[in-house]
C-alpha cells in the first residue's frame, strides 16, 4: 500500500490570515471541518468570515456563511470595519449568508423530528454559488432553540458527516465553557482540527491569543499565539515559525562617536545586528542612541525612533542640548518618530503598530526607548517572547535595531530584567562610577558578537558638543574618573616632569663620563706614542752603530793589505 | 360597578370564544420526500384539520427536496415541520405530529397545560 507522497501529505485550504497558515503549515484541512471555539468576544465570529473573505478574494473558493447569532445586515455592518465589503461579494455570487432564526417561544415539538430542513438549506446555499468553504457560526444555537438534545446530537453527527462528504472546508464555532472547549460538547464531532480563542487581560491590558489545540494528520504549532484584531483583520503572530534563516551582513555602520567606533574594532556595529544599550537612570543611552539616529540621518539612512518614554519634542530638546539636531532630520523626512505609552495598548498590539510603521517606513535604523518600559507586573516573559519576534523581524529585515534598556539601581548591571541579552548581538553597558564624591559615567563594551572589540572601560562624558569618550585612569589606584581623574593625570604629570628631569641628569652625567674616558684613552695613547718614537730611535741608533763597524772593519783590513777577502758577513776571520 | 365590570369580561371571553372557532386557519407544512415522519405528519395534520379546524383552514403540503429554496426563506431548520401563518402569532410546530396535545397547543386550540 505504498501511497505516493503527494497523496499522503494533507491537503490544506489556506485561510489567508496573516500567521495562521505558517501555524498550521499551510491552512486548514481542505474537505474537513475545523472546529474554532472561544469564550464571548474573542473573534471567533471574525476568524470565520475572513477565511470566508480570503478564500473568496484570494483563493477563488467561494463560501456559505451560515448565521445563527447575527443577521445578514448586522455581519455586513460588523465587517465592514475590517474592509470586507461583503455585499459586493454576495453580488458577485462570492458569497452567501444565511441567517438561521431560530425563536424557541415560536416552536413547539410534536414528536420525531430531523435537521434535513437545515440540510437542504445549506445543501441549496452551496450549490447556488459552487461554495467550497463553510461557516456555522454558531451553531450550538440549536441546542437552546430547538428541544430534544439526543435528535440534536444524532443530527449533528450527521451533519458533520455530511460536509465532510460535501467536500467542502467548514469553520464550526463553538462557545467555550468551563471543564469542555464547548458548551455542547462538539468537540465530540469536530475532531480534525481544533482551534482555541482567547482573550484575557491581565495587568489591565487585554490579549488576545490562538491555539491550535489538535490537527489531525498535520504538523502544527502548539504554542499559544497572540493574534490582533485591526483595520486589516486578524493578524496571528507566531514566535518560533520564522526560524533563523536571516543572512548576516559583514557591512560595518558607524556608531556616531568616533571612540566608540575604534573601540568595536575600529567600524561600529554591523548592519542588521541587534545593539543593546543599557545602564541605570541619567547614563546616556538615549544620547547614545540619538548619536547613532544623527549618524544614520547623516548617512541618509531612514530611521525610526519609538519612543515609550518621552515626546518627539521633548527628545529633540533634549539632544539639541548636547549639540545634536533631530530636528533637521525629522523635517527632512529622514527621521521618523512613534512615541506611545506602553500601557496604550497590549504588547501584541504594540508589535503589530511597531510592524506596520516598520512596514511603511522602510527604516535601516530601528531605536526602541526603552524596552523595559514594557515590563509591568509579570508579564516578562511576554515581553521577551515579543521582543525575540521584533528581533527576529528586523534581522529578517536587515534593519539594525538599538535597544535601550534602564537597569534599575541595585539590580545587576549585566542583566537585562527581561533577559534578553542572549538576542543582543552588541551589548554597550553604561555605568555609573562613584569614587571620591563624585558620580561620573563609565562606557565597556560587554559583547559584541564577531568582531574584535576593546575590553576596556572609557569615561562616558556627555558635553555640549555630544558624547566624548575618555581613557580612563586604571593604576594603582583603582579607577579613576572625573576630577579623580583629573587630579590624578596632574599627579602624573608632576612625577613625570621629575621622572624626566632625572633621565636628563643621568644622562648628563653619563657624558661626562664618556668625555673623561675619551680624555684618559688620549693621554695614554700619547704616552704610548712617545715611548714607541724612544723606542725606535734606539733601535735605530743600535743599526746604525753595527753598519759603522763593519765598516770599519772593512777599512781597517784594507789598510792591512790582507789577502783574504774579508767576509762582510762574517767579519771575523782569525 | 365591580359586578358588572366582571359581567362585561366573561362576556367579552365569551365573544372571543365563538371567533376564536370562526377563524381561519393557513397553514403550511413543510416535509422531505416520503420518509415515514413525513408521512406520519401529513396524516396525523390532516386529521387534525378535519377534526378541529373544519371548513375553515388551508393547509399547503411542500417537498423541500422538490423547492429547496423555500426552506431559507421560510426559515427551516427541522422537518417535519408545520407552519401556522395565521392567525397569528406565527408558529413552527415540529415534528410528526405524534404528540396530540402538543400540536393543538401550537395551533392555539389548547391552552399550555
Amino acid at each position: 500500500m505504498n501511497m505516493p507522497e503527494e497523496k499522503m501529505r494533507l491537503p490544506k485550504a489556506p485561510t489567508g490570515i496573516q500567521g495562521l497558515d505558517e501555524i498550521t503549515s499551510g491552512g486548514l484541512p481542505k474537505g474537513r471541518p475545523t472546529l474554532v471555539c472561544g469564550s464571548a468576544g474573542c473573534g471567533k465570529t471574525l476568524l470565520a468570515m475572513e477565511f470566508l473573505v480570503r478564500g473568496a478574494r484570494q483563493y477563488n473558493e467561494p463560501g456559505v456563511f451560515m448565521a445563527f447569532e447575527e443577521t445578514e445586515n448586522d455581519l455586513i455592518q460588523n465587517v465592514a470595519s475590517l474592509g470586507f465589503d461583503l455585499k459586493d461579494l454576495i453580488a458577485r455570487k462570492k458569497m452567501v449568508i444565511d441567517f438561521v432564526y431560530i425563536e424557541r417561544s415560536e416552536i413547539e415539538e410534536t414528536g420525531e423530528y430531523d435537521l434535513e430542513g437545515l440540510f437542504i438549506r445549506l445543501g441549496q446555499a452551496i450549490d447556488s454559488i459552487g461554495a467550497k468553504r463553510v461557516v456555522l457560526d454558531t451553531i450550538e444555537s440549536l441546542f437552546s432553540g430547538l428541544p430534544n438534545e439526543l435528535i440534536l446530537r444524532a443530527e449533528l453527527r450527521r451533519l458533520f458527516r455530511w460536509l465532510k462528504e460535501k467536500g467542502v472546508t467548514a469553520i464550526i464555532t463553538g462557545e467555550r465553557s468551563e471543564g469542555s472547549l464547548t458548551r455542547y460538547g462538539l468537540e465530540e464531532y469536530v475532531s480534525d482540527c481544533v482551534i482555541i480563542l482567547d482573550h484575557r487581560s491581565s495587568e489591565q491590558v487585554s490579549s488576545r491569543r490562538l491555539r491550535v489545540v489538535k490537527y489531525r494528520g498535520s504538523s502544527h504549532g502548539t504554542n499559544e499565539y497572540p493574534f490582533l484584531i485591526d483595520e486589516d483583520g486578524i493578524s496571528v503572530l507566531p514566535v518560533t515559525s520564522l526560524g533563523l534563516q536571516q543572512i548576516a551582513s559583514t557591512q560595518r555602520i558607524p556608531t556616531g562617536i568616533e571612540r566608540l567606533d575604534s573601540m568595536l574594532g575600529g567600524a561600529g556595529f554591523f548592519r542588521g545586528s541587534s545593539v543593546l544599550v543599557s545602564g541605570t537612570a541619567g547614563t546616556g543611552k538615549s544620547s547614545l542612541a540619538a548619536h547613532f539616529v544623527a549618524a544614520a540621518c547623516q548617512r541618509g539612512e531612514q530611521t525610526l525612533y519609538f519612543s515609550f518614554e518621552e515626546s518627539p519634542s521633548q527628545i529633540m530638546r533634549n539632544m539639541h542640548s548636547i549639540g545634536i539636531d533631530l530636528q533637521k532630520w525629522e523635517k527632512k523626512g529622514l527621521l521618523q518618530f512613534q512615541a506611545n505609552r506602553p500601557t496604550f495598548t497590549g504588547l501584541e498590539m504594540h508589535l503589530t503598530m511597531m510592524h506596520k510603521a516598520i512596514n511603511a517606513f522602510k527604516p535601516k535604523v530601528v531605536i526602541v526607548d526603552p524596552l523595559n518600559s514594557f515590563v509591568m507586573g509579570g508579564n516578562a516573559t511576554e515581553v521577551k517572547a515579543m521582543l525575540m519576534r521584533l528581533v527576529d523581524f528586523l534581522k529578517m529585515k536587515e534593519i539594525t535595531g538599538l535597544f535601550t534598556n534602564l537597569t534599575a539601581g541595585g539590580g545587576a548591571l549585566e542583566q537585562t530584567d527581561i533577559a534578553i541579552s542572549s538576542l543582543i548581538d552588541t551589548w554597550l553597558l553604561l555605568r555609573d562610577i562613584e569614587i571620591s564624591g563624585e558620580r561620573n559615567r563609565g562606557m565597556y563594551i560587554l559583547k559584541s558578537r564577531g568582531m574584535a572589540h576593546s575590553n576596556q572601560i572609557r569615561e562616558f562624558l556627555i558635553t555640549d558638543h555630544g558624547i566624548e569618550l575618555r581613557d580612563v585612569y586604571i593604576g594603582s589606584g583603582g579607577v579613576l574618573t572625573g576630577s579623580a581623574r583629573l587630579a590624578q593625570e596632574a599627579q602624573e604629570q608632576v612625577a613625570q616632569t621629575i621622572h624626566d628631569q632625572d633621565v636628563e641628569r643621568r644622562k648628563l652625567d653619563l657624558e661626562r663620563k664618556r668625555k673623561i674616558m675619551e680624555a684618559q684613552i688620549t693621554a695614554l695613547r700619547f704616552e704610548f706614542e712617545a715611548q714607541e718614537f724612544e723606542a725606535m730611535n734606539i733601535i735605530g741608533q743600535e743599526h746604525a752603530r753595527e753598519d759603522h763597524q763593519t765598516q770599519e772593519r772593512v777599512d781597517m783590513a784594507q789598510i792591512r793589505k790582507a789577502d783574504a777577502k774579508p767576509n762582510r758577513q762574517k767579519g771575523n776571520s782569525k | 360597578m365591580l359586578t358588572e365590570r366582571v359581567t362585561d369580561s366573561t362576556h367579552q371571553f365569551e365573544q372571543s370564544l365563538i371567533r376564536l372557532s370562526e377563524i381561519h386557519y393557513v397553514l403550511r407544512l413543510y416535509v422531505t420526500g416520503t420518509t415515514p415522519q413525513s408521512l406520519r405528519a401529513i396524516m396525523n395534520v390532516k386529521k387534525f384539520c378535519e377534526e378541529y379546524l373544519k371548513g375553515r383552514y388551508e393547509l399547503e403540503v411542500i417537498d423541500l427536496y422538490q423547492q429547496p429554496q423555500l426552506a431559507q426563506g421560510e426559515q427551516i431548520i427541522a422537518a417535519p415541520t408545520l407552519i401556522k401563518k395565521l392567525p397569528l402569532p406565527l408558529r413552527r410546530i415540529i415534528g410528526d405530529m405524534s404528540k396530540s396535545e402538543r400540536v393543538l397547543v401550537g395551533l392555539d386550540l389548547q391552552k399550555k397545560i
